[in-house]
């Protein structure tokens, strides 16, 4: 795992996502998920391609129920994009890197 | 990557792109799958698979994609995960030339297996609550509705399926159906009817998905009228579409964009097979798309000789 791809859990969430600067993409996953072990690989390819512009988290939701229930998490995959710590905008389900790459490129200007 | 002339190229590494690969790679041939994502396709996603021979007891999704993926990589098959097929041609050598998000690639031959995707409903709601109540994926989210009612729309083994297998899982299944019976396999009916947390709403369908910030319920439409029913999340299995939009003109499809075949899996446009769910036929298995991939392989092979000046004498027409 890269440096620009970081996980988080309840007990850190608050520092490491809602308390960070500039874009960060959270990766909401879990194991018994098969699609979300699919954008997994993706996360990590654009956390190399992205190194600079945008961070990445990756939370296991199982590590993770009371922000996942805050966020309102009830499908997963959900990617999130966070600016300054708050979500802007989301995407629910898989989605193949290069649109993946082409919604985070458009929204985190 | 404008150099290489790949002898067999598979769009799709679902059971048919991969079956495909495995025999590809074992005749020989420089085989590669081509996969937006990762292997696995539809088989991926599905809790257990019952009926696919070889299995006395089921087999998880999961484990058998992985194995097959794995299989075929083994024998020599190349992976290329991430990559997205956008069009589909032939150069000037008149072989298949394939547009990809990772630039255009030459081959021998290609075989399109890119499979289908879940059909929505069409009902109003169903996208503002995608992710809130709205899912496609059992696997994916029934965790995420524990101690809950839930509505599964469909009728067919998908749907009766993966209704049983959130019956474990959440407080309570209605099963939300058209017709007045279903279509799925009679044991994988009475599995789920003998479920005590089960029911089912005949002959109704779903008008729209309401709520706030999640789902609370939807609206119906049944044989006595409008009706509501509270629910924390609706599952929706009411069919697949061809995953076809990279296709355009280029192969001949049917009247829903799956592509037109023959018994050997040939398209429309010479160089160019079909395998698995993305074909225009009638049943849509795992064991059907290994079969179809196989199949569409060893013509492959055999064009491939011809190109080579290598065909086996004496083969059978």
């Amino acid at each position: 795992m890269g440096e620009n791809l970081i996980h988080a859990t309840d007990a850190d969430f608050e520092e490491k996502v809602e308390k960070s600067e500039g874009y960060l993409v959270v990766d909401w996953w879990a194991e018994w998920c098969g699609p979300c072990k699919m954008v997994g690989p993706v996360m990590e390819s654009l956390a190399g391609k992205l190194d600079g512009k945008v961070t990445f988290a990756k939370v296991n939701v199982d590590d993770a129920g009371a922000a996942a229930t805050r966020y309102g998490v009830m499908s997963i995959p959900t990617i999130m994009l966070f600016k300054d710590g708050k979500n802007v905008e989301q995407i629910v389900g898989a989605l193949p890197e290069d649109a993946l790459e082409k919604w985070i490129n458009e929204n985190a200007t | 990557m404008g150099d290489e002339l790949i002898d067999i190229l598979i769009v799709g590494a679902g059971p048919a792109g991969l079956t495909a690969g495995l025999y590809g790679a074992r005749s020989g041939s420089r085989t590669v799958v081509l996969e937006e994502m990762q292997p696995g396709g539809q088989v991926a996603t599905t809790e257990t698979v019952e009926n696919y021979p070889g299995f006395v007891e089921a087999v998880g999704g999961a484990d058998l994609a992985n194995a097959m993926a794995e299989q075929a990589k083994v024998y020599g098959a190349e992976i290329r995960g991430g990559v997205s097929v956008k069009s589909l041609g032939l150069g000037d050598d008149g072989l298949p030339l394939v547009g990809t998000t990772a630039g255009d690639i030459r081959a021998r031959s290609c075989i399109v297996a890119s499979g289908a995707s879940p059909r929505k409903l069409g009902v109003p709601g169903e996208e503002k609550f995608r992710g809130r109540g709205v899912s496609y994926c059992a696997t994916c989210d029934a965790n995420f509705f524990r101690g809950q009612h839930v509505a599964v729309v469909g009728g067919g083994d998908t749907a009766v399926e993966e209704a049983t297998y959130l019956a474990k899982i959440v407080e309570r299944v209605t099963i939300i159906h058209r017709r007045d019976r279903f279509r799925a396999d009679k044991i994988v009916q009475e599995r789920a009817l003998a479920k005590e947390n089960v029911s089912v709403r005949w002959n109704s369908t779903v008008k729209s998905i309401e709520g706030e910030q999640k789902v609370t319920h939807l609206v119906l439409d049944t044989p006595e009228g409008e009706a509501k029913l509270e629910c924390g999340g609706v599952f929706v299995f009411v069919g697949y579409i061809p995953r076809g939009e990279f296709i355009g003109d280029a192969l001949e499809t049917d009247g829903r964009g799956y592509i037109v075949t023959g018994a050997e899996m040939a398209t429309s446009l010479k160089g160019y097979w079909a395998a698995g769910d993305i074909r225009s036929k009638a049943m849509r298995q795992i064991v059907s798309a290994c079969g179809e991939g196989a199949t569409a392989a060893f013509h492959c092979i055999r064009y491939v000789e011809e190109q080579l000046g290598t065909t086996y004498p004496g083969r059978q027409g």
